[in-house]
C-alpha cells in the first residue's frame, strides 16, 4: 500500500528537475506511504513511491525492475496472488531480486504483455514504464479499490495516486468542474473518468491506459461486471448454472475461505472491522475457523441508537473471542473531523459515514495495526441494498397495479430509520409508486435515491446551472452502461448500477481508501475477490435475494459459523448523524458558520446563498430529518469545504 | 374562504415555500399542485410537515389520517386542518 506519482514528457528536461518535481508531488501523498521514498529518473520519465510497508519489510522498495531494467514500475495496492504468480514465473525462467509482490508485475509484463494485468489477484494502482518501447501504461484493479489520477499538460502526461499530487505540480487544475459537482449532488460521486477537478481524469476500474511514444492515449478495458443474460440461466451456454443451491452453497464457502486466505497474507499484524452485521462477521468467522492468523478486531460505537451497533459488535466479539477495540464516536467528533476528511476525499461527500471511519483507522494505526479485512462489497455482490429489495417490489407491484396487498411489502423495508418512508403505508405507495415509466429502463432501482439527492441541486447557482447546460442525469447515465444491459435479470442491472454508482465512485473511495490512508492503513475486501464477484455473477437472482430475504446465498455459506441472531439479522446499513454534527446547541461550528455564510457562498459561486441561508437556518433550528435535506447540506458543505482546502490555495 | 382558514393557508404556505422550496417565490407553489409529484416532498417530507401542522395548529394526527390526500398539496392541508379544528 503506498502512494504514487509520476510524469511521461519533455518537461523537467533535466534529471535534477525531474527528482525535484517528483518530490514535490510525492510529499503530498506522505500519508499513504510514510515508510520512505523512491524515485526513477530517466529520459522523458518520472515515477515516484511513497511506501506503507507491509510485504518484503527488507527489501521491497519501489520502484521495481526486471532483470534488464528496461522496465520499471510503481504500484499502490497488493497483489494477493503473488506467491503463486512468483512460482509460475520463476519455472518461466524469471528471476527476482526482491521478496515482495510488486516483482510479479515487471516479470508478468514481459511474458504477457498488457495482458499482465488479468493475471492479478488483487487491489492496484500501477504505473509500468517500457523503456525499449517508450511507453507507459497505467492500471487500476477490477471494482476500484485503488485510485489512479491523471491529466495532461502541454506534451506530458502527469499521474498520481491523490489529486493533490497533480496540483502540486499543476495548480491550474484546481478548478472546480460543474458537471462532476452535479454528477456528485445527484449519483453520489463523479463518474469516472470525471473529477471534481476540471482536467482531471480518474482511470475507470478494470482499465489500462497505455501512452505511446508518440504521446497517443489507448484507453481499453480488460474487466467488468457481467451478468448472463436472462435466457441463459435456464441453458448450460454462457452463465454457469450449479446442480443445487446446496452444491453453489459449498462452492462459495471454498471461495469465500480462499479470498480471505489470500488477503491474509502480510508480513504485519492484521486487523478486521466488525460492524456488528452479516458482512464484517462473516469475514472475522471465517478467519478464526479457516486460518490461524490471529486477529484484531475494531468497530465504531455511536450515541445515538439509531445508528449505534454496539449490541451486537459485543455479541459477535465473545462469540469469536476477538481482542477488541471499540472507538466511540460523537457527533462532535464528526463534525471536527469533516475538514481533514474532505482533505482526503477530494470530492464532496452526501452523507458524513466516512468521518468515523477515518476516526477508527486513526484509531487502528494507534494500535500498532497497518492493515484492516472489512465486509465492504458484500451487498454489491451478493444482493443486499434495501435498493435491491425495494425495486424487486416495485416491480412486482407493476406487474399488478391495481393489487392493495403488493405495495403493502414496503413495510418490511427501511425498518432501521427513525423517520421512515414507510412509516405510512399510503405514503410509501406515493413515493415508491413515483417513476414507474421507467420500469423498462436499466437506471428503474436507482430513480428514487437520484430523485432525492438530486433535491441538492435546487441549491446551486443559475451560473453553475447554466455552465452545466441540458443535461438529462437519468438518460446521461445511461449512456455509459453496457449495451447488453437489458438482456440481463432485473436485479443484474440493479446491481450493475450500484457497483458503479455507488461501490465505486463513493464508498470505495470516501469510505474505504481514503478513510484509511489518512492514517496509513490498508483497507482489504475479500468479497472483492474478482472470482467471487465472478462467481456470485453468474448465480440465479433468487438466490440472492430470496422473496425479501437479502444475501440469501452468502448467508447460507456462513452458516454454522455465526450465531443466529447476526445470521438472520436483516441488514442494517452503515450510517452516521449528518447535519446534527454540525450544530450545537443551535450553534454551528466556526468553520461551518464561516464557510455556510453568505459572503462566502457567494463569493465561491457554485450555490446560492439565499437558498443555502434557508436549509442553514432550518438545519441550526433542528428541524431537518429527512435525507434530502441532509445530504444537500452534507453535500453543499463538503464543496464549499473542497473550495476552501484546494480552490482557494490556487488562488492564494 | 373563512378568515380563519385564510390564515391557515397562509401559515402553510409560508412554511413550505421556507422550509420545503427553501424560495420565497410564491409562484413556485400553486395551491393545488401535487408535492409528491413535484418532488417537492418525500415521505420524510410529510413527517415535517406533520410536525409542522401538530406543533402551528395543535392537532394530532392519527396514522391513519396520514394519507396523501390529507397532505399532498396546500388545499389539502388546509382541509384538513380546518377540518380537525373545526373551522368551516
Amino acid at each position: 500500500m503506498c502512494g504514487i506519482a509520476g510524469f511521461y514528457g519533455p518537461t523537467p528536461a533535466t534529471g535534477e528537475e525531474a527528482r525535484a518535481t517528483l518530490d514535490r508531488m510525492i510529499r503530498t501523498l506522505h500519508h499513504r506511504g510514510p515508510d520512505g521514498y523512491g524515485f526513477h529518473v530517466g529520459p522523458g520519465i518520472g515515477l515516484a513511491h511513497a511506501r506503507l510497508s507491509i510485504i518484503d519489510l527488507v527489501s521491497g522498495e519501489q520502484p521495481i525492475h526486471n532483470e534488464r531494467r528496461n522496465v520499471w514500475t510503481v504500484f499502490n495496492g497488493e497483489i494477493f496472488n503473488y506467491v503463486e504468480l512468483r512460482a509460475t514465473l520463476e519455472r518461466q525462467g524469471h528471476h527476482f531480486y526482491t521478496q515482495s509482490d510488486t516483482e510479479v508485475i515487471v516479470h508478468l509484463y514481459e511474458q504477457h504483455g498488457d495482458a499482465f494485468v488479468e493475471h492479478l489477484n488483487g487491489q492496484f494502482a500501477i504505473a509500468l514504464w517500457d523503456g525499449e518501447r517508450r511507453r507507459l501504461l497505467l492500471a487500476r484493479d477490477r471494482a476500484g479499490i485503488r485510485p489512479l489520477f491523471y491529466t495532461r499538460a502541454g506534451a506530458n502526461l502527469w499521474f498520481g495516486s491523490e489529486i493533490k499530487s497533480l496540483l502540486a505540480v499543476l495548480p491550474q487544475c484546481a478548478t472546480l468542474d460543474p458537471l462532476g459537482l452535479v454528477q456528485t449532488l445527484t449519483y453520489w460521486g463523479p463518474v469516472d473518468p470525471d473529477t471534481l477537478f476540471k482536467g482531471v481524469r480518474s482511470l475507470p476500474p478494470g482499465h489500462l491506459l497505455a501512452i505511446a511514444a508518440d504521446g497517443s492515449e489507448t484507453l481499453s478495458q480488460y474487466w467488468d461486471w457481467t451478468f448472463p443474460s436472462t435466457s441463459k440461466h435456464t441453458g448450460t451456454d454462457g452463465g454457469r448454472t450449479h446442480d443445487s443451491v446446496e452444491q453453489a452453497t459449498a462452492e462459495l464457502r471454498a471461495l469465500l475461505i480462499d479470498a480471505v486466505r489470500l488477503q491474509l497474507r502480510a508480513d504485519v499484524p492484521v486487523g478486521a472491522y466488525l460492524s456488528g452485521g452479516l458482512d464484517s462477521s462473516g469475514i472475522v468467522a471465517l478467519i478464526r475457523s479457516f486460518t490461524n492468523t490471529p486477529v484484531r478486531t475494531f468497530s465504531v460505537a455511536f450515541d445515538e441508537a439509531e445508528f449505534d451497533e454496539s449490541a451486537q459488535q459485543s455479541a459477535m466479539v465473545h462469540h469469536l473471542g476477538t481482542d477488541h477495540t471499540t472507538l466511540h464516536c460523537s457527533r462532535r467528533d464528526i463534525g471536527e473531523a469533516f475538514p481533514q476528511l474532505i482533505r482526503h476525499t477530494e470530492a464532496p461527500l452526501l452523507r458524513t459515514a466516512a468521518a468515523p471511519l477515518m476516526l477508527l483507522s486513526r484509531r487502528v494505526r494507534e494500535e500498532g495495526y497497518k492493515v484492516v479485512l472489512t465486509g465492504e462489497g458484500a451487498d454489491e455482490v451478493f444482493g443486499g441494498y434495501d435498493l435491491f429489495k425495494e425495486a424487486k417490489i416495485r416491480r412486482f407491484w407493476a406487474r399488478q397495479p391495481d393489487s392493495r396487498f403488493r405495495p403493502r411489502l414496503f413495510e418490511r423495508l427501511y425498518g432501521y430509520l427513525e423517520h421512515s418512508p414507510v412509516a405510512s403505508a399510503a405514503l410509501a405507495q406515493s413515493f415508491f409508486g413515483k417513476g414507474m415509466q421507467h420500469l423498462d429502463r436499466p437506471i428503474f432501482a436507482h430513480v428514487p435515491r437520484w430523485t432525492t439527492s438530486q433535491r441538492a441541486l435546487a441549491f446551486l447557482s443559475p451560473e453553475l446551472r447554466a455552465s452545466v447546460g441540458e443535461w438529462e442525469p437519468l438518460a446521461w447515465y445511461e449512456q455509459r452502461l453496457p449495451s447488453g444491459i437489458m438482456a440481463w435479470s432485473p436485479l443484474a442491472r440493479d446491481q450493475y448500477v450500484e457497483a458503479k454508482s455507488l461501490l465505486a465512485a463513493y464508498l470505495l473511495p470516501a469510505q474505504g481508501d481514503r478513510a484509511a490512508m489518512a492514517n496509513s492503513v490498508e483497507g482489504r475486501f475479500p468479497y472483492l475477490d474478482h472470482r467471487l464477484i465472478e462467481f456470485a455473477n453468474r448465480l440465479p437472482p433468487h438466490w440472492k435475494i430470496r422473496g425479501l430475504t437479502e444475501k440469501y446465498l452468502l448467508r447460507r455459506a456462513l452458516a454454522g459459523l455465526l450465531p443466529d441472531d447476526i445470521l438472520k439479522r436483516t441488514k442494517q446499513p452503515y450510517r452516521a448523524p449528518d447535519n446534527p454534527s454540525f450544530f450545537f446547541d443551535g450553534e454551528p461550528l466556526d468553520y461551518v458558520a464561516d464557510l455556510m455564510s453568505g459572503a462566502r457562498i457567494r463569493s465561491a459561486g457554485y450555490f446560492d446563498a439565499t437558498t443555502v441561508g434557508r436549509l442553514f437556518d432550518k438545519c441550526r433550528r433542528g428541524r431537518v430529518i429527512g435525507f434530502a435535506d441532509n445530504q444537500a447540506f452534507v453535500g453543499i458543505l463538503s464543496t464549499m469545504l473542497l473550495d476552501e482546502l484546494f480552490m482557494r490555495q490556487r488562488a492564494a | 374562504m373563512s378568515s380563519e382558514a385564510a390564515a391557515i393557508e397562509t401559515k402553510v404556505r409560508g412554511y413550505i415555500l421556507e422550509n420545503l422550496l427553501f424560495s420565497s417565490d410564491a409562484a413556485e407553489l400553486p395551491n393545488d399542485a401535487s408535492l409528491l409529484e413535484r418532488g417537492v416532498i418525500d415521505s420524510t417530507g410529510v413527517l415535517e410537515i406533520i410536525l409542522f401542522l401538530e406543533g402551528e395548529f395543535g392537532i394530532q394526527v392519527k396514522a391513519s389520517e396520514m394519507l396523501p390526500e390529507n397532505f399532498d398539496s396546500v388545499n389539502n392541508m388546509v382541509r384538513f386542518v380546518c377540518r380537525l379544528q373545526g373551522v368551516v
